[in-house]
């Protein structure tokens, strides 16, 4: 599941908005007033854990990262401090441009072949009947499987002799043979076949929420006004599925920066670099290399990517609930 | 409404030999596409699979040889590490979440809103994000080379947290005011009337956070220090790249990491979906 970190659910993100519970209860709390210390730390106590957690896992690593990306950090030497040298350096370095690069390359090409080919799937899946569900169901089957296991069953597949099972499947239609994963050209594409094999089908079911909610008098309207089935898909169904598309869009593009685990196991950033991205190179620099001061900036960078782009999901998901409301 | 629109294609009411036909071709097409690479590596993981040309959805003979091999290369171990983690950790978060919702969605308390904040930015804190400076925190507090150190980062999920917190909002309170009137405390409260009805909120946190913490990679290779605490999902690079090991073996361990998540996706589907579409998407 690609079901870490940021964006949250559009009803989830609000609750705090609800009249009436966000504002403090100024009576009751006034009156119970003095001997109501025990009530007052009772909200506090069932939070511990989860703050405890967050805090030495989230928060404190956070600090930390900020503080070393401005030091040279040296075990058992003391850090030294280098102010914004490790970012000056990091965005000067030819490999991690060319990752930066390659990074936005995948999230965007992922990303957009995911939510086309889901939309698509969404399209050609609609409906209620039975063997609609088994099919939609096989088809989501990617979406959960550990991407480990999704990294080891398309390097079996994709194995690039000309008898590999893409490779005869290219074949029949008279393409290939492909190096895929182990050619340079070749290898970010194969990688991000993978993405959009994993991501399509996700995006497929909330598509297909989407169009559930699509008021079915407005075919009926358009097909009696002499609509065809593309007018009809873009006239009714596609405006209705606007927003779908806009958080869709912003939530696998962030989770497509921070790709990890498919690069490490697919290609680990080979051949020569073609797929190093800029987690595997952070990966590098600062557990195989040692050098956490510019691991450390590269982590900020991509953070103030994920925050940035996370502002415009917010304000997308803000327009488009004030859009239904 | 007796019409045929009831998708946004409009042909799910025709009946012609034709229409039958093509959209049969197209279910075969969708389910050879994305389910064919997992069915493939089913039947590779049971037959001989001597090198990856020759796996294969139709020949090939029965044979549980890879699994008794992989077990031989300790895959068991593997995957006890990873029941292991997968256990205690989503015990932990759906307690973890459960106890801070109830704050949450139940008390009043000043910080509050900053509480909630807090808790929403996390989500863009990834493991990933944090890396680097986690792995030095987790060594600082003793957490490498034990799986607790996998286990005690899941503990919290702003996803699970919010989730819960949406839900017991949605719980009358009538029913807990009653409670207090008998005399019942906030532990009472919380344990015998709120959490009873919690528990169709509990199916869709408890199956996201099982496929969550099953794919998780990179803070088990953060945590591991040698092969004894590999989960599976690790192992298998490992295993990968055992020139003795033969891509049966392989798949076979991979099946194995497979089966789990998939299974626990059948089972709770209905509440999986209710997760997925209820406000679209966790990131």
């Amino acid at each position: 599941m690609q079901a870490t970190g940021s964006g949250a659910t559009a009803t989830a993100v609000r609750p705090g908005r609800r009249p009436g519970q966000s504002a403090p209860p100024p009576a009751r709390a006034r009156r119970a007033g003095r001997f109501n210390v025990k009530a007052a730390l009772i909200p506090w106590l069932f939070l511990a854990p989860a703050l405890v957690i967050f805090a030495m896992f989230k928060f404190w690593p956070m600090a930390q990262a900020v503080k070393m990306s401005l030091y040279e950090v040296r075990p058992y030497l003391g850090d030294r401090w280098v102010g914004l040298d490790n970012y000056r350096q990091m965005l000067t370095d030819e490999d991690f441009l060319a990752a930066i690069g390659h990074t936005i390359v995948l999230a965007v090409g992922q990303t957009g072949g995911a939510i086309v080919l889901g939309m698509g799937l969404a399209l050609l899946l609609e409906g209620s009947a039975r063997h609609l569900w088994v099919v939609r169901t096989a088809a989501f089957l990617p979406t959960v499987a550990a991407m480990a296991v999704v990294a080891e069953v398309w390097r079996i597949l994709y194995f690039p002799a000309p008898d590999g099972a893409v490779n005869s499947i290219l074949g029949w239609f008279g393409a290939g043979p492909s190096q895929f994963l182990n050619g340079e050209d070749s290898s970010l594409l194969s990688v991000m076949a993978v993405g959009v094999w994993r991501g399509a089908p996700y995006d497929m079911m909330i598509f297909l929420a989407g169009l559930a909610g699509v008021d079915r008098n407005l075919y009926e309207a358009a097909a009696v006004d002499g609509a065809n089935v593309f007018r009809r898909i873009w006239h009714v169904t596609f405006p209705a599925l606007r927003p779908v598309f806009a958080i869709l869009f912003t939530l696998a593009a962030i989770r497509g920066l921070r790709v990890f685990t498919e690069i490490f196991l697919l290609t680990n950033g080979g051949p020569n670099g073609a797929t190093e991205v800029m987690m595997t190179l952070i990966y590098k620099l600062g557990l195989e290399r040692g050098e956490l001061g510019i691991a450390a900036a590269g982590s900020m960078l991509l953070l103030a990517a994920t925050v940035l782009l996370t502002v415009v999901v917010r304000a997308v998901q803000a327009r488009s609930s004030r859009q239904v409301a | 409404m007796a019409s045929g629109f009831d998708s946004a294609l409009g042909f799910s009411g025709r009946r012609g030999p034709v229409a039958v036909v093509a959209k049969v071709v197209v279910y075969t097409i969708v389910v050879a596409i994305f389910a064919g690479p997992l069915l493939a590596l089913m039947v590779g993981a049971f037959t001989r699979v001597p090198d990856p040309t020759s796996l294969s959805l139709t020949s090939g003979e029965f044979t549980l040889d890879n699994f008794t091999r992989a077990f031989d290369r300790g895959v068991l171990g593997y995957l006890a590490n990873s029941f292991i983690v997968v256990g205690g950790g989503l015990l932990l978060q759906i307690a973890v979440s459960v106890s801070a919702a109830y704050s949450l969605a139940r008390k009043k308390f000043p910080l509050m809103k900053l509480v909630f904040l807090l808790i929403l930015s996390t989500m863009m804190l990834p493991e990933e994000v944090l890396a680097i400076p986690l792995s030095l925190v987790l060594s600082e507090v003793n957490l490498t080379g034990s799986l607790l150190g996998m286990i005690v980062p899941v503990g919290a999920w702003a996803f699970s947290i919010l989730v819960m917190t949406e839900f017991m909002k949605e719980i009358p309170v009538e029913l807990e005011e009653a409670a207090r009137l008998d005399g019942a405390g906030d532990l009472r409260v919380f344990w015998s009337v709120v959490l009873p009805l919690c528990r169709p909120a509990l199916g869709v946190i408890g199956i996201f956070g099982f496929t969550m913490i099953w794919d998780q990679y990179l803070l088990p290779l953060l945590v591991a220090t040698d092969a004894q605490q590999f989960t599976l999902p690790l192992a298998l690079r490992t295993l990968r790249s055992d020139e003795e090991v033969g891509v049966g073996v392989l798949l076979a361990a991979s099946l194995l990491a497979l089966l789990p998540s998939v299974l626990a996706f059948l089972a709770m589907q209905r509440q999986f979906m209710r997760g997925l579409t209820s406000g679209a998407v966790k990131g």
